[in-house]
């Protein structure tokens, strides 16, 4: 269950992104997860519900964006999607040492509501 | 009021990363090399290190920093070998992370040192989020737990520069194929190095010294 420390270093972010830009709310949470990564999303997801209350951000959405593995093959010089955990170039069958995606764990954007003293903006 | 969409672009685990990096830097300015080990529980972690203690204390300075959920059992079975060893307890956190490692260090003094090993809780998936300032991930996989662990891992397969197979003597008991955990494991990391050992019978450990002694050099002369 890492997932609880993934989701309390999350919210220390999203609160520091709130006070930031003036949020009295946060109501949506985008992130990308890498599929290599090891985090689950619904432990992910219940971990923040939990971490999140009486926060600006309780009751947010998280809306968890799986991205594939993807590695080059140096030799042919194209990028492959992993699958079944092979790590060999499609092409040469060579093993691949370079990752392009698939270890991400990123908050991407929030939505939310700013506070009345924003001006309204 | 008013609805807004505001963009971050931020890695979660950032925290973590500069807690592992600075981290890093004390490691590099003490002269001295760090390898975090992970297993599953049982696979033989704490054997391998009490070996480890025994084949190589006598020409390199060693500590241990003990990564447990409860108990200081595994720090005291390294104490007894005369090698100091710090006890982190989790209290059921299921990994380390840069900042119990930074707390651990008040306890040591690096300078002292040539090597640092990091025991980690035993648990084959969230240690392998979990940077901690090491330059080398080195991981046992025990025959006992199975051949098919590699696909089952792969985070953990794909960081980690070392695999020692470990209880190879049980080989003759059990179904258990080393060729195909050799076979997976070069499928998600070419890069990983293989070594079969029995921390019971002594088996295949002088190569997994030498590995350690000339990683322990290399980082003297830099």
């Amino acid at each position: 269950m890492h997932e609880l420390a993934i989701a309390e270093s999350l919210l220390e972010i999203v609160l520091e992104e709130g006070l930031r830009h003036n949020l009295r709310t946060v109501e949506v949470i985008r992130l990308q997860v890498g599929a290599l990564a090891a985090v689950v999303p619904e432990a992910l997801t219940f971990s923040f519900e939990m971490v999140s209350q009486n926060t600006i951000a309780s009751g947010a959405v998280l809306e968890i964006e799986t991205l594939p593995v993807v590695a080059r093959c140096s030799a042919c010089e194209v990028n492959f999607e992993v699958e079944n955990q092979v790590f060999l170039c499609a092409r040469c069958g060579q093993p691949t040492l370079e990752l392009i995606s698939g270890r991400e764990l990123s908050l991407v954007n929030l939505e939310g509501e700013t506070r009345d003293d924003d001006g309204g903006n | 009021m008013a609805e807004i969409k505001v963009p971050v672009v931020r890695n979660i685990l950032q925290a973590n990363e500069r807690l592992a990096a600075a981290n890093r830097k004390r490691f590099d300015e003490a002269g001295i090399f760090v390898f975090n080990l992970m297993s599953s529980p049982g696979a033989g972690k704490t054997s391998l290190l009490e070996k480890t203690v025994d084949g190589l204390a006598d020409r390199i300075k060693m500590a241990v920093i003990e990564g447990d959920l409860q108990c200081s059992f595994d720090a005291e079975r390294i104490q007894r070998k005369g090698v100091q060893a710090v006890q982190i307890n989790t209290d059921g956190g299921c990994h380390l992370d840069g900042n119990m490692i930074q707390i651990a260090l008040e306890s040591l003094n690096l300078n002292d040192l040539d090597l640092l090993i990091i025991e980690n809780v035993g648990n084959l998936v969230c240690p392998a989020e979990f940077n901690l300032g090491e330059h080398e991930k080195v991981m046992i996989l025990s025959v006992t737990e199975g051949d098919d662990k590699p696909s089952k891992y792969p985070l953990m397969f794909q960081l980690t520069s070392v695999l020692l197979v470990n209880k190879v003597d049980l080989l003759p008991h059990i179904d258990c194929d080393v060729a195909k955990i050799r076979e997976r494991a070069r499928q998600i990391n070419a890069r990983q190095q293989v070594f079969e050992i029995s921390c019971r019978t002594g088996q295949g450990l002088p190569a997994w010294f030498s590995w350690v002694e000339q990683k322990v050099k290399e980082k003297k002369q830099n």
